[in-house]
């Protein structure tokens, strides 16, 4: 089992949400985040999607989000060069003392600080998921009041435009032998 | 031209060559059936509980391979459906469920019979539509049609609310035409691959064809045969797959899975090559999946990408129309005979072909496997469809009753919906009004549909209902008998005197408790103009055989035991009978002889080794 994150493209209707998020309970797989938002394209919503699964468990949640009708594509990033990146906003107990020191700590973690009052700090922070569990960890002495965090969005690295192309499903040989949409056309 | 919403429905259902629809009305939807009146050319079969129309709208469509229709109200009447489109999604049955919605204001304020049912319905559908404008109509019923019967089958639903079908809008059929930029029903595999596959079937030296819905749902009966003949390949089917192939070709094995044939599961285990053709590896076939099939490579052909290494992993993926499939394979495959297979499996079959039938004990009771292949000798000569119900029944009827013909067997594979035989069968009668229409099911079933027994009455249509009655849920007390030290909790049923029943509902009633009463009673019920229901008493602790546990590994078979058996009359030696042309004769039920051995085709290979049959 690993991450995999996939983007889904889907048709900005009533419902669509619920669609995914009842295919992914129903077949039972496991999500670690999703979120939503606007494409440039008009009337286009888009996914990122980060499931726990298996190679072949993955090649079945991309089966699975084509077969709903609302869905125009979906791509795998997990082996592709791409951009991962949330947003966290964490309040932080502080005191006089103990300000500098977050402070600091905010620094380095390239994060910044949006509100200040005279008991707490509020800290915004961007970067891999990871980097923001760090950032959670280190600042747990101090005192979390509470955290939110947005989910990953993800993006493919470089100009190569995403395929159009429908999910190839790998058998066990053609995984390791072809790429992901070799040869495959589609009809409607 | 405008019209009201109600009436694009109707506009809809016509250009989409609907003749009939089965349906219930309520508040919600009367403005539907208001407009109904001027659509005289659509039959409206008013069904007794909105499960029924779903089953019966199900029935139609596999009898006909067109999409079968259900109309209901908001509320209560579009929950009973549920089941029904459950049913229909797990076996991939094309059928379009119009419901009633409340108003679009009310939505959300928990108005009389609101209930979300697109939300409720999402997990059971292909896909599924809200309306709130009469404007929008048009489109959603026109993709509602189209989804449903492209790619893989299955049920689609259209809720539409009190408003949009009283208001008006444009009717504009071209305007409405689908668009739907997400929606692949169909995949073309490389070519890579189909040469792979052909190498895997050129190079196998036991290989095996498992038969699917799939070659139902393409029409591709011949292609397979021809792959077989061509290769020399042995087939075995599905629950769902019987009458794909025809049950006298020489290349049928029989029925795979829990209740298969015992050789066909022993060759499942041992074949190099499995190649499935539109079939999705069921827990039902598969038995313990750690131990299935382990020495054989594996093809599927789907054209369901998400049904692809779900249960088996498989070496290869041809994602397709079956029909474009098999035509693209067909010139790759080498001609061979497998005669160290075939032979092989003709052992297999000689070790173990003792047909559980032959077992029964003579106690002097009827049993439901007798009834059964009685009931298959008795309309073998006419175009019969039987629907089964779920049970032991079903089992025994996959057994027993040998199909010839696509589509004459109609039965809930997937859901296991118990009380889906009566309804469909119903609209099986209507999508085709020719033919015999039997159903076989059980007492527990039967009660939960027999309501619908008025349906036929008012409709005045012929079915011919089986009741299987041994006074038990006969399946769930076999699974008590063998894994819960037989306490029988909740199994013991009784049910209302069913000849009285039928007479009830102004039909006709038999009653058959003796082996020997069985032709009679069935030339009796053949010979009565309408819906004749009858009660066959049989023994009450009875058991399904071969049967794998659930679990269990595919080839250990439970079998019936030892006892002192019955010897059959010499009509049992025609079941290997090769079928002459199905004829519909008129009242041709006569019993047959056993039919000369030199009448049989040829075997593939070597005719040498024929198997002594028992």
């Amino acid at each position: 089992m690993a991450k995999h994150t996939l983007i889904a493209y889907v048709e900005d209707v009533p419902g669509v949400l619920n669609r995914i998020a009842s295919l992914f309970r129903r077949r039972n797989f496991n999500i670690d985040s999703l979120t939503v938002g606007r494409t440039e394209q008009p009337g286009v919503s888009r996914l990122t999607v980060v499931v726990d699964a298996s190679e072949a468990g993955a090649r079945i949640v991309e089966a699975n989000l084509y077969k709903l009708v609302n869905v125009l594509r979906v791509d795998d990033l997990t082996h592709k060069p791409s951009l991962m990146r949330e947003l966290g906003l964490v309040k932080v107990k502080v005191t006089p003392q103990t300000r500098s020191e977050v402070l600091q700590l905010t620094e380095v973690f390239r994060a910044r600080v949006v509100d200040v009052d005279e008991a707490t700090l509020v800290i915004e922070v961007t970067g891999t998921p990871e980097k923001i569990g760090k950032f959670e960890l280190v600042m747990q002495p101090y005192g979390i009041v509470e955290i939110v965090r947005t989910g990953s969005v993800a993006m493919a690295r470089g100009h190569e435009l995403l395929s159009a192309a429908p999910p190839l499903v790998r058998t066990k040989e053609s995984a390791e032998a072809q790429h992901h949409d070799a040869g495959v056309s589609m009809s409607v | 031209m405008k019209l009201t919403g109600a009436e694009i429905i109707w506009e809809c259902l016509l250009k989409e060559s609907v003749d009939v629809v089965f349906g219930y009305p309520g508040g919600a939807i009367l403005p539907t059936y208001d407009a109904m009146t001027k659509y005289p050319k659509i039959h409206h079969v008013l069904v007794r509980h909105e499960q029924g129309a779903t089953h019966m709208a199900d029935g139609y469509a596999r009898a006909s391979g067109k999409v079968g229709v259900a109309i209901a109200t908001s509320g209560p009447g579009a929950t009973n459906m549920v089941t029904g489109i459950a049913t229909a999604m797990m076996d991939s049955s094309p059928i379009v469920c119009i419901t009633g919605q409340v108003g679009s204001r009310a939505i959300g304020t928990d108005a009389f019979q609101e209930t979300d049912v697109t939300g409720v319905t999402l997990p059971v559908t292909k896909h599924n539509y809200l309306v709130t404008k009469p404007g929008d109509i048009a489109r959603a019923i026109r993709e509602a049609f189209y989804i449903a019967k492209s790619g893989r089958p299955g049920p689609v639903l259209v809720d539409i609310t009190k408003d949009a079908q009283q208001m008006t809008a444009e009717f504009d059929w071209e305007g409405a035409a689908p668009r739907l930029p997400g929606y692949r029903p169909s995949y073309h595999a490389p070519a890579s691959e189909f040469a792979r596959a052909a190498e895997l079937i050129n190079s196998a030296k036991r290989p095996l064809i498992l038969a699917g819905q799939g070659i139902l749902k393409s029409g591709t009966t011949g292609d397979v045969l021809k792959l077989a003949q061509t290769a020399g390949i042995p087939i075995t089917t599905t629950l769902l797959g019987i009458g794909a192939i025809p049950a006298s070709s020489e290349f049928n094995l029989g029925m795979m899975g829990m209740h298969g044939e015992a050789w066909v599961n022993q060759a499942i285990q041992q074949a190099d090559l499995l190649i499935a053709l539109g079939m999705r590896f069921d827990d039902r076939v598969t038995g313990n999946l750690k131990t299935y099939a382990l020495n054989a490579k594996k093809i599927h052909v789907d054209i369901d990408p998400s049904e692809i290494n779900k249960n088996v992993p498989v070496d290869l993926a041809l994602i397709g129309d079956l029909r474009e499939v098999l035509a693209v394979i067909q010139p790759q495959v080498q001609k061979a005979e497998h005669t160290e297979w075939w032979t092989n499996i003709r052992e297999m079959r000689g070790d173990s072909a003792v047909r559980d039938i032959q077992s029964l004990p003579d106690s002097g009771h009827l049993y439901a496997a007798h009834v059964i292949n009685d009931l298959w000798r008795l309309t073998q000569k006419r175009d019969t469809i039987v629907v089964t119900d779920v049970g032991q029944h079903q089992m025994w009827e996959a057994q027993y009753y040998r199909h010839e013909k696509p589509r004459s067997l109609i039965t809930s594979g997937g859901l296991g919906t118990m009380g889906f035989a009566l309804p469909a069968a119903i609209g099986a009668k209507f999508a085709c009004p020719d033919k015999d229409v039997w159903v076989v099911c059980g007492d527990g079933g039967f009660q939960m549909t027999s309501c619908e027994l008025a349906t036929a009455e008012q409709e005045g249509i012929k079915v011919n209902v089986a009741i299987i009655n041994n006074s038990f849920l006969g399946m769930v007390r076999q699974w008590q008998e063998f894994f819960y030290d037989k306490r029988y909790a909740a199994t013991p049923m009784t049910g209302p005197d069913f000849v009285k029943l039928a007479e009830a509902y102004r039909l006709t009633g038999l009653r058959c408790n003796k082996r020997g009463d069985v032709k009679g009673t069935v030339d009796q019920t053949l010979a009565q103009k309408g819906t004749v229901v009858i009660d066959f008493v049989v023994e009450k602790e009875d058991t399904v055989f071969p049967m794998v546990p659930a679990g269990a590994d595919l080839d250990k078979m439970i079998r019936r035991p030892k006892q002192d058996v019955m010897l059959e009359t010499g009509s049992d030696k025609d079941w290997e009978m090769p079928a002459a042309p199905v004829a519909v004769a008129g009242n041709g039920h006569t019993k047959s002889a056993p039919k000369p051995a030199k009448k049989q085709p040829a075997r593939p290979a070597a005719k040498a080794a024929k198997p002594a049959r028992r």
